[in-house]
């Protein structure tokens, strides 16, 4: 478990990122936290011949309400997307996720960025964002462009990023006062990645559902939005009718692979029940 | 006179752990050192066409390349059967596979290089022509005759088999009032040590002397393996085993990468080092378990148990582990089945099987989990059959505290045990009055809890019986020098080994007890062939009963000799003397009459003024080897409470009691520590621990991202107590405690999880119960109810 040799350099602008990144078409990786890239290396699953840290470049970092956005820096580590108040206010899925990833050492290394590019179908991130109905901004040297997460995430470990680009910020709409949201997994250890995860946000109006954002995480291939468990839930209070709707219509959303450890029934039923208690638990922000 | 004996003292070496201080044998750096890689096989069975290394010799830093051909000659097969087993078989092993590959991961070539880096660039470009054979992974009924074998080099896939019978056992099945019966599968797990295996192997050509060092629990044991297969003069072959992170049996065996680490020093006269990576780890460290029982319980109408009868089916590896074999744990888990009860009849039928995998042997508490879970979980059948419950059931079948001896159905011999003791404890701790209303309330909640308890007896203290009668060279006996410093300090050389649980603690607080010191004049040196005496080392807890009882003979010794000394020195009776407070003291007054320091200068630098005659030597060596009963058992009983969500499968651990007896507890601290860990290590493979295995004997989890240990925050808050019946076999009256958490934990939690299921009518007989088993049980249980 050594890694095998490699060159590492350090950008210091996006520019300099891209033209690293360019002159090794194809065998160059951006290092952010490092908690995903260097563990595969040393598994020698991956050998690219450049590591290109991207972690000086000023404009991936920091947290910032930027008109009717909660900006959040590529570079902010998983840490703080726990600790910081403007994420606890403006995007509480990821706040919520947040403790659900591993474990302090590597939630101090961890960066949203790293983990949103990395796109692990049974990550926590990716599905938060999707429920916050979150853009994901991108800069590369063809420009800058803001891509919502329902067309970020498009197959397993693939996403709408094109080689050279950065994943510079993750943009989360402000959300009304009133919002409602949960965020639970079912782990079999505390720090696990799951078996299966849900996130999901909804606003009421006198008590009705008017809006619904659900997402789930290691279920398939990507984070799926519950298209159809959403609507179930649309027109009526939160009540155990509409929940059990909702739970009904998961089937129509997931189609989960079927793995001999883990068949793909029983990950909908996990998915169910998860469901229903994360939408019996909706609340407003803290 | 025991002053430091029972006292919590602290574990000396965690402090310099803490800092850093540690020195393993992945901290050596020798120089013109190289570092091996091992390029292994990536199918479980097939046949070598061919390997090709030439593009890997010429890697950087690569300085050679061993395949078969060139390195097996060097070293003399192992075999890994023992003659006490009669009929076992299983062919001999080599460092490399010659013709066949046996399982993922058999290591089928040898790199050396500058680092290890290199060494496994180099090791991606060998390339290994094999021509895929269809694996015996188990599952499928590898004994029939005519089935595919896991080793053509065997007659068959049977490695061993044995029977032990009581004459009456027919006879008690027919007669009972209810026979419950059931069927258990009991999964693969590993012993996941933090530091894994290592190993420095020093050949020097100019003095002939090889020097290995070895993160190893056995070091004489290795000594003793490496001087016949390498035909060296034991003399020259040294083994130092430093500080070692875990071992928990795993670190006993001989594997092909140490005897290859040393087959290329010899051949190459530079230190050639190997440590494990986790991946190999998992491909190469001994598995344990593994097993398919059967079993069956004869119970009379008031809840007597009359007979067991169970059949074992355990699968280990393509060949057995040498030098302890592979049929140890099957054979315990036959002989210790009822164990804990009085029930007069038994029939025990073992099947050890090979198959392409991780080969499997022991691993702490050898055979008794399984023993452990197949009988309480027995126990607690017949209870429900006969309207017991689970204290009753017990209280009624466990050996009265006042029946000793006692000899089992299966024929161990129990000097002294305190079952009744230990439950009676057990049950004032958990309050299970209590407990079933907080049941009964939750359950009307949605809420399913349930507890669960398990009797066990731990063999500890084994003597010859064990392995020497069987022809292995594998010492039951230890040894200790214990000599006073010119300063009265004192040193203990001693061959129980440290590990990380104690040892020398507990050691240095057995010998400042005999010399009347405090434990921390008291400096103890193990693990290191060439400065300590021979001896048996670490192995089926033997570190306090056998060790300790060795130190205090030993510390005896040396008190003699130095109350002789005094008593020249003084011109008293020696026999008014005795040693305390770091001074011969009068004995009726305990007034000082001279400092161990006087003596030690006098002894040292004038001996010319002690009288003529006199023996002034201030070290002593004694050997002690256990007599009288076969082993000394240590019982206890443990309880578990789990709250079980039945829409997700998941366990929660809610709490976990032990009572526990192993005689004399020479360091309360470090034995709770002991059962603490072992429980955890009991359990993990309840819940979390498999290695899995697809039907093409590929190891599909042999990483921590995805084989599940068990981490601090799931397990739970572990109440322990003591009962202390000491052996009158030795004078100390320890016995041992390092598998008695294990050997139950299990046990107690998977009947805890029945209780909790129970009104669904599911039942868990599989371990790991994983989240998926559960459901799949409630599943069962309600398709069985819902069927015409
Ligand atoms: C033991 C362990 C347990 C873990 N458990 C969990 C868990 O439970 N849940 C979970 O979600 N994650 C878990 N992780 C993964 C962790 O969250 C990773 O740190 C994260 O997924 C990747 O983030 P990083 O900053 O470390 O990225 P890196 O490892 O640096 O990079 C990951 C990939 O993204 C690319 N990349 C990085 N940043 C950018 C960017 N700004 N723009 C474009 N491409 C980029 C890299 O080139 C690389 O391909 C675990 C990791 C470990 C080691």
């Amino acid at each position: 478990m050594k890694l095998p040799a490699f060159e590492y350099l350090r950008a210091r602008s996006p520019e300099e990122a891209w033209q690293l990144h360019s002159e090794v078409e194809g065998d160059a990786v951006y290092l952010s936290g490092g908690h995903s890239v260097v563990p595969s290396m040393a598994l020698r699953l991956q050998a690219p011949s450049r590591l290109i840290d991207i972690s000086g470049i000023a404009d991936l970092h920091g947290i910032a309400v930027q008109g009717e956005v909660l900006r959040i820096g590529a570079m902010t580590r998983h840490a703080e997307v726990m600790d910081n108040p403007l994420v606890a206010r403006h995007a509480p899925l990821l706040a919520l996720a947040a403790p659900h990833v591993a474990h302090p050492a590597i939630r101090n290394r961890g960066t949203l960025g790293g983990n949103l590019a990395l796109a692990d179908p049974a990550s926590e991130f990716p599905a938060a964002v999707l429920a916050l109905r979150a853009k994901i901004e991108i800069m590369g040297p063809e420009g800058r462009r803001h891509v919502p997460a329902d067309d970020f995430f498009l197959d397993l470990y693939e996403t709408a990023l094109a080689p050279g680009e950065i994943l510079a910020a993750v943009h989360v709409p402000l959300p009304p006062a009133d919002r409602v949201f949960a965020f639970d997994e079912i782990a079999r250890r505390r720090g696990d990645y799951a078996m299966v995860g849900v996130a999901a946000q909804a606003d009421l109006e006198e008590g009705v559902v008017v809006d619904a954002s659900i997402a789930l995480f290691s279920v398939g291939f990507t984070p799926v939005r519950a298209t159809a468990a959403q609507a179930a839930l649309i027109g009526a209070p939160l009540s155990p009718e509409s929940l059990a709707r909702a739970q009904a219509s998961l089937a129509e959303d997931l189609d989960p692979p079927d793995d001999p450890g883990f068949p793909a029934p029983r990950r909908l039923q996990l998915a169910r029940v998860l469901l229903g208690r994360v939408l019996n638990r909706m609340e407003t922000r803290p | 006179m025991t002053l430091h004996i029972g006292q919590p003292q602290r574990r000396e070496n965690a402090r310099r752990h803490l800092a850093g201080r540690g020195r393993f044998v992945s901290d050596l750096a020798l120089p013109r050192m190289l570092h091996a890689v091992f390029v292994r096989s990536p199918m479980a069975k097939g046949r070598i066409l061919g390997i090709d290394i030439e593009a890997a010799s010429l890697c950087p830093g690569v300085v050679r390349i061993f395949t078969a051909a060139d390195l097996n000659p060097r070293c003399q097969p192992w075999v890994g059967t023992l003659d006490h087993f009669a009929g076992m078989q299983s062919p001999p092993m080599n460092i490399l596979a010659e013709e066949s590959v046996l399982w993922t991961g058999h290591p089928v070539a040898m790199i050396l290089a500058r680092s290890r880096a290199e060494a496994e660039d180099a090791a991606d470009r060998v390339l290994v022509d094999i021509e895929d054979a269809e694996p015996v992974t188990g599952g499928v009924p590898v004994l029939q005759p005519g089935a595919a074998r896991a080793n053509d080099a065997a007659d068959s896939n049977l490695c061993y088999e044995a029977l032990l019978q009581t004459p009456d056992v027919d006879r008690a099945f027919a007669g009972a009032a209810h026979v419950v019966e059931a069927g258990f599968t009991f999964g693969r797990h590993t012993a996941v040590t933090l530091e894994p295996r290592a190993v420095v192997a020093d050949y020097d050509p100019s003095s002939g002397a090889l020097t290995v060092h070895q993160g190893t629990q056995t070091p004489y044991q290795f000594q003793d393996v490496y001087a016949r297969h390498f035909g060296l003069p034991e003399g020259k072959v040294r083994v130092i085993a430093p500080d070692v992170g875990g071992s928990f049996g795993m670190k006993l065996h001989v594997y092909n990468e140490e005897m290859g680490a040393v087959a290329a020093s010899l051949i190459l006269g530079r230190p050639v080092r190997y440590v494990a990576d986790r991946l190999e780890s998992f491909v190469s460290d001994i598995h344990a378990r593994d097993h398919d029982v059967y079993g069956r319980m004869a119970v009379a109408a008031d809840g007597t148990i009359l007979a067991m009868e169970i059949d074992d089916l355990t699968r280990i590896g393509a060949v057995s582990a040498y030098p302890r074999t592979s049929a140890a744990e099957g054979n315990q888990v036959i002989r210790l089945m009822g164990a804990p009860y009085r029930m007069a009849d038994y029939r025990g039928k073992l099947s050890v099987a090979f198959q392409n995998k991780v080969q499997t042997s022991q691993y702490r508490a050898v055979g008794h989990p399984i023993a452990c879970a197949v009988t309480e979980a027995l126990v607690e059948r017949a209870a429900e059959a006969t309207g017991c419950d689970s204290f009753e059931i017990r209280a009624r079948n466990l050996i009265a505290d006042d029946a000793y001896p006692h000899v089992s159905a299966t024929g161990y011999q129990f000097e002294k045990l305190s079952h009744q003791a230990c439950l009676a404890r057990l049950r004032g701790m958990m309050d299970p009055g209590a407990l079933r209303a907080e049941q009964a309330a939750l359950r009307a909640r949605g809420i399913y809890r349930g507890f669960g308890i398990a009797s066990f007896v731990e063999i500890t203290n084994p003597g010859a019986t064990f392995y020497g009668v069987g022809g292995a060279r594998i010492s039951a006996q230890d040894g200790a020098v214990v000599r006073m410093l010119p300063s009265g300090d004192i040193h203990c050389a001693i061959s129980v080994t440290e590990q990380g649980q104690g040892t020398e603690t507990i050691i240095a607080q057995v010998v400042a007890d005999q010399l009347g010191v405090v434990p921390e004049r008291v400096s103890v040196t193990t693990g290191d062939t060439a400065t300590t005496p021979s001896g048996g080392a670490t192995w089926a807890c033997r570190g306090a009963g056998i060790g300790g009882e060795t130190a205090l003979r030993a510390g005896r010794q040396l008190r003699d000799r130095i109350l002789t000394l005094a008593g020249a020195l003084v011109q008293t009776d020696p026999a008014t003397l005795r040693l305390a407070g770091g001074a011969v003291v009068d004995a009726a007054t305990g007034a000082p009459r001279i400092a161990l320091e006087e003596i030690g200068r006098i002894a040292t630098y004038r001996p010319d003024t002690l009288p003529d005659g006199i023996d002034h030597s201030l070290t002593v060596a004694h050997h002690f080897a256990p007599g009288g009963y076969p082993f000394d058992f240590t019982n206890g009983i443990q309880g578990s409470l789990v709250e079980v969500d039945v829409e997700t499968g998941l366990v929660t651990l809610l709490k976990h009691w032990v009572v526990e007896d192993c005689g004399r507890i020479i360091n309360p601290l470090l034995v709770d520590e002991q059962i603490r860990g072992g429980v955890v290590q009991g359990l993990g493979p309840a819940f979390f621990e498999e290695c899995q295995y697809d039907a093409d004997g590929q190891l599909t989890n042999g990483s921590l991202a995805d084989y599940l240990v068990p981490m601090a925050v799931e397990m739970p808050d572990i109440k322990i107590a003591h009962i202390e019946t000491p052996t009158q076999d030795t004078i100390l009256g320890a016995k041992g405690v390092g598998e008695a958490g294990t050997a139950a934990a299990g046990a107690a939690a998977m009947n805890a999880v029945n209780d909790a299921l129970r009104p669904f009518g599911a039942c868990l007989t599989q371990t790991p119960m994983t989240p998926l088993r559960i459901l799949d049980a409630l599943d069962a249980a309600r398709q069985e109810r819902t069927a015409p």
